[in-house]
């Protein structure tokens, strides 16, 4: 019988022939923590008595209050940084970027299984990885043995066909996913993505669609390798990290959806949920804006800024607008440097933030005013999301947010394309 | 395991947001602080007036969101005993797992209100509503995962197994 992506790579990593459903231990390669989830983790790696480290990469991230806005969150950061000190951890601290960009670029291998106290650490499917959110004390357990428990996942398999219209991007289509299958879609299954379209998509692209594979509820998302997958860690001298990652012709599906990406147009997500999804012709009405955001782990990329840069050349942001941008990383921010997009954002009248989370977990940089509207390229909407719950949280890709920072309402970004 | 307690109502899609808002999130390092301020932006009323042994019940998708642990561990330190839901979502299910906090899947949610004393077996799978007289039946908890439950979290086990937990399985 053929196996799926998931149960390929859980079967090498726990040494036994696993299929769906099976309860398994599993050895993983990656482990990681964030500055919300990492004091406990740590605290929970203390009272189990744990000494040494045992996964190939353990790494702490400083990216969700970063820098700390207030005395809390900078003695919860010094517990990340005496904990990085007294042993084999890595730690990336203020500066550095937001976790799932920077295994991305520096430590996701394809066939890799990872696992992370922050939910979007699904994001390393993209390079054909088994990557899944869990919690502190799982990550604990994974610094501490090398092993965490997983229920082997379903899959449901996504193909994606067709040729993308202009102006439109993954993270549409994944908005499009999202609103049809519902929040809760995918739950406790692997998204397993597939077509013609996936194998013409740049890798940057990509990690929006599994970035967001949790929003649908899957417990990841997963990229077959390719040439594009090749050609990514060749960008970032891991050339030799390569395998090939894909599943069996025979492999069995918990169901296979198919959509044409051609007919997907720049897509809303409303508030107070991500699947709470309207195409942007649908929008009858002005919905005025107080704050654009471009950047987080869905949409901060180089590409993601090169799309918002071309679109708002030679304009100004709307007076009414608070225009915030984050690189997703300091490669990233360096590279948008030296391509000229960061001086394009501040001739626009943007705000350039250190890369990290940004605004988007609600701590800082960016907390909204009761009754304000912001439309941001990141991954969730809920209430309260962003610091304040009587505000509300609009999600789109760059090029619609940039279009929106030009005229200080939602706006279709073909008018600027 | 019987769990006893009083019926808390909550809607679907109850997010972790919702549970621990990130506006405390400097508090993650205090949960007794944190704990003081769980679910307030989905009832004003809940973290007040909430009794230990109480139960909430709940629609599809409970827990979406966040990998953040600390929602799970601030609704068991305010004292709630096992939360019913329609459905849950994949992440804070294991975390509540993990930490001993029992977690029940039943379609027929619907039929339980806000105030009913229920009474749970855990290990059969049956939850008996007393105020109402009526009996549902849940799909039996997986020994692994019942097994974590019993144990109070899997922290118990490890240390209990002196380490060795993941070796044995």
């Amino acid at each position: 019988m053929g196996k799926t992506i998931s149960e390929k790579i859980l079967s090498l990593h726990s040494g036994k022939d696993v299929k769906a459903d099976d309860f398994i231990i599993t050895n993983v390669d990656i482990a990681l923590v964030q500055d919300g989830t990492g004091p406990l983790t740590i605290k929970e790696f203390h009272n189990l008595k744990f000494n040494t480290l045992i996964p190939h990469h353990s790494l702490l991230f400083i990216d969700h209050a970063s820098p700390s806005p207030r005395k809390e969150l900078s003695n919860a950061h010094n517990i990340l940084r005496s904990f990085a000190n007294g042993g084999n951890a890595k730690l990336f601290d203020v500066g550095e970027g937001v976790s799932h960009q920077i295994v991305a670029e520096k430590f996701v291998k394809p066939g890799n299984l990872v696992v992370g106290a922050d939910s979007h650490t699904c994001t390393a499917g993209a390079m054909g990885a088994f990557a899944t959110g869990m919690g502190s004390t799982d990550i604990a357990i994974a610094f501490g043995t090398g092993k965490v428990w997983l229920k082997v996942p379903q899959t449901i398999k996504i193909k994606l066909t067709g040729q993308i219209q202009k102006g439109v991007y993954s993270k549409d289509v994944m908005l499009h996913i999202i609103g049809d299958i519902k929040a809760d879609g995918a739950t406790y299954k692997a998204l397993e993505f597939d077509g013609d379209y996936i194998h013409n998509l740049s890798f940057e692209q990509r990690l929006t669609l599994t970035n967001m594979a949790v929003e649908a509820g899957a417990k990841t998302g997963i990229i077959p390798t390719d040439d594009i997958t090749k050609e990514y860690l060749k960008k970032h001298n891991r050339e030799k990290d390569y395998i090939e990652i894909y599943a069996d012709n025979d492999a069995i599906y918990e169901q296979i959806l198919e959509y044409d990406v051609s007919k997907i147009e720049p897509q809303i997500s409303f508030p107070h949920t991500v699947d709470n999804v309207k195409n942007i012709s649908e929008i009858n009405e002005d919905i005025k804006i107080d704050q654009v955001v471009i950047g987080t782990c869905t949409n901060g990329r180089l590409e993601d800024l090169k799309i918002a840069a071309d679109i708002m050349k030679g304009h100004k942001k709307h007076k009414n607008i608070r225009c915030l941008i984050v690189p997703a990383s300091k490669e990233v921010y360096k590279e948008a440097v030296k391509e000229g997009f960061i001086d394009i954002f501040i001739d626009f009248g943007a705000t350039i933030i250190n890369p990290g989370c940004g605004p988007c977990v609600g701590v800082h940089a960016g907390i909204l005013a009761d009754g304000e509207k912001v439309l941001s390229t990141q991954n969730r909407n809920f209430k309260g999301r962003m610091g304040n719950p009587l505000a509300e949280i609009y999600l789109s890709s760059p090029a619609t947010a940039a279009a929106t920072a030009i005229t200080g309402k939602i706006t279709d970004p073909r008018n600027f394309i | 395991m019987i769990i006893k307690g009083k019926v808390w109502k909550f809607e679907d899609n109850i997010s972790t947001d919702l549970i621990a808002p990130g506006r405390y999130f400097h508090l993650r390092t205090n949960l007794p602080e944190l704990a003081k301020h769980v679910l307030e932006d989905a009832r004003e009323d809940f973290s007040q007036n909430v009794q230990k042994g109480d139960i909430i019940v709940a629609g599809i998708n409970f827990g979406l969101g966040s990998s953040r642990e600390h929602a799970p561990r601030i609704i068991k330190l305010a004292g709630v005993s096992c939360i019913i839901a329609k459905s849950f979502a994949r992440i804070f299910y294991r975390n509540a797992i993990n930490i001993g906090l029992p977690v029940i899947t039943l379609k027929e949610a619907d039929k339980i209100n806000e105030n009913d004393v229920l009474s749970i077996d855990l290990s059969n799978g049956i939850i008996n509503n007393i105020t109402k007289n009526e009996e549902y039946k849940f799909k039996e908890i997986p020994e692994f995962i019942l097994n974590i439950l019993n144990s109070g979290g899997i922290e118990n086990i490890i240390k209990e197994r002196e380490k060795n937990f993941f070796l044995e399985v």
